[in-house]
C-alpha cells in the first residue's frame, strides 16, 4: 500500500516536471467559445481567441502593405513618432538590438506604426528608418489615417495613443513592444524603455519560435 | 637658521593653500560631475546613449573631443535653446533635430557640460555655472 502512494507520488512530481518544462506564452485578449464539428460529426466546443483584425498601411517605400505581407510570421509591433523626443529614441534602440539578433530568421518581422497622421509621410518613415539604419523589409514602418490606426492600437493592440496639445510633443502614447504569433494573436507586451523587459522580449520570441502550431 | 625655519613654514604654507583650493577645485568639478551624470540620465541619454554612442544617425555620438572642443562655448546654446542644422561629428554627417531644455537653469546646463566634456573619454576639465549666462549671450 505504502509501496504504491510513493510511486503515485513520483508520478505526479513526473507529471508537474514535464508541464513545467514545456513552456508557452500566455494568449492575450478577450475569448470566446465556438462549436465546431469535427472529423467524426461530434460537435466540440473550441476556444477563439482575440486576433489581429486585416489592416492596410502605406510603408516607407510607400507601397501598401497589409496583414498577408506578415502571413506565417512572429511580429514586434509599436506606435510611435519621429519627430517624438522622450521615450521613442530609447524603445527604438532597445528595439534594433532585438531585431539585429533576429535578422537573419526569416520568421521574425517587426512592425511600428507612425501615431503622426499630419507629418509622418512614408517619405519621413524612409528617413527615419535610414538614419536608425533598419531600413529593410524586415521592419516596415507604416503611415494610415488617424482613425484606422488608432483604433487599431486601442481596440487590438491594446497600446493607448491620443492626440494632447499639452503633451511634450503633442502626442501621448505607451511604449509597449507588442508581440503577435503567426495566428494574428497577442502573446506578450513589454516596456520598450526598459532594458530588462526587452530582454525578455527577446527570449519569448525564442519561445514562441519553439512553439509547436 | 631663524631666517631659514621662517622659509620653510612659510612655503610650506603656500604649498598647502595652493593645494587646499586644487582640491577645492577637484571637489566642486567632482560635485558638477555627480550632478550632470543624473540629469544627463534624465534628459539627454535616450537619444545619445549611455556611452554617448547616439543613435544611428537619428543622435550624433557625443564622443568627438573635437567637436566638443571646437564648440565648447555653444554647448550652453544647443542645450538650452535646441539644435537644427547640419553638423559634422566623427566624420559623419547630422541633420537633426534636437529639442531645447528651457526648464534647465544655467547650474544645471553647467553640471550637463561638465559630465558630457569629461565623460565618453573626454577631460577637457571644469566649466562654471557664470559661465553659461555668458555664453548664452551669444547664441545666434
Ligand atoms: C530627441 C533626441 C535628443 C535629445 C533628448 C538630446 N539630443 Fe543632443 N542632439 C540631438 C540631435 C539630433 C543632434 C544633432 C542636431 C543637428 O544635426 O543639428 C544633437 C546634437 C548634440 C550636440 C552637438 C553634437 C555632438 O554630438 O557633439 C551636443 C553636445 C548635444 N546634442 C548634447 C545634448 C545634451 C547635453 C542633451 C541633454 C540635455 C541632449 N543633447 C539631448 C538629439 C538629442
Amino acid at each position: 500500500m505504502k509501496r504504491t502512494v510513493i510511486s503515485l507520488w513520483a508520478l505526479c512530481f513526473l507529471f508537474l516536471f514535464s508541464c513545467s518544462n514545456e513552456k508557452k506564452l500566455p494568449i492575450f485578449g478577450e475569448r470566446s467559445v465556438k462549436i465546431v464539428k469535427g472529423t467524426d460529426g461530434i460537435d466540440r466546443i473550441d476556444t477563439v481567441y482575440k486576433t489581429v483584425p486585416d489592416f492596410k498601411f502605406l510603408n516607407q517605400d510607400s507601397v501598401y502593405i497589409t496583414q498577408d505581407d506578415f502571413k506565417g510570421k512572429i511580429y514586434v509591433t509599436d506606435f510611435f513618432f519621429t519627430s517624438c523626443s522622450t521615450i521613442c529614441p530609447v524603445m527604438h534602440r532597445n528595439l534594433k538590438e532585438v531585431y539585429e539578433k533576429f535578422k537573419s530568421n526569416p520568421e521574425v518581422m517587426f512592425l511600428s506604426h507612425t501615431i503622426d497622421f499630419k507629418y509622418d509621410k512614408p517619405s519621413v518613415l524612409k528617413k527615419y528608418a535610414q538614419k536608425l539604419g533598419v531600413d529593410t523589409k524586415k521592419w516596415e514602418f507604416v503611415y494610415g489615417d488617424k482613425e484606422s490606426v488608432y483604433t487599431l492600437a486601442e481596440k487590438d493592440y491594446l497600446v493607448a495613443v491620443k492626440e494632447d496639445s499639452s503633451a511634450t510633443d503633442g502626442y501621448i502614447h505607451q511604449g509597449w513592444l507588442v508581440l503577435v504569433d503567426k495566428h494574428r494573436r497577442l502573446r506578450g507586451a513589454y516596456d520598450g524603455t526598459k532594458s530588462e523587459e526587452v530582454a525578455k522580449l527577446e527570449k519569448d520570441i525564442a519561445i514562441l519560435l519553439a512553439e509547436k502550431e | 637658521m631663524r631666517k631659514y625655519i621662517l622659509a620653510i613654514v612659510f612655503s610650506l604654507l603656500i604649498g598647502s593653500i595652493i593645494l587646499s583650493c586644487q582640491d577645492e577645485g577637484q571637489i566642486e568639478q567632482a560635485k558638477y560631475l555627480t550632478g550632470g551624470k543624473d540629469l544627463y540620465k534624465l534628459h539627454c541619454q535616450n537619444c545619445h546613449g549611455e556611452n554617448g554612442e547616439g543613435l544611428g544617425e537619428l543622435a550624433p555620438p557625443l564622443t568627438d573631443s573635437v567637436f566638443l572642443a571646437e564648440h565648447k562655448q555653444k554647448l550652453a546654446c544647443y542645450i538650452k535653446n535646441g539644435l537644427s542644422d547640419t553638423i559634422t561629428v566623427n566624420d559623419v554627417k547630422y541633420d537633426g533635430k534636437m529639442p531645447g531644455f528651457k526648464q534647465l537653469n544655467d547650474i544645471d546646463i553647467a553640471k550637463l557640460i561638465v559630465y558630457i566634456t569629461n565623460s565618453f573619454g573626454h577631460k577637457q576639465g571644469m566649466y562654471k555655472y557664470e559661465q553659461v549666462a555668458a555664453d548664452l549671450q551669444n547664441c545666434k
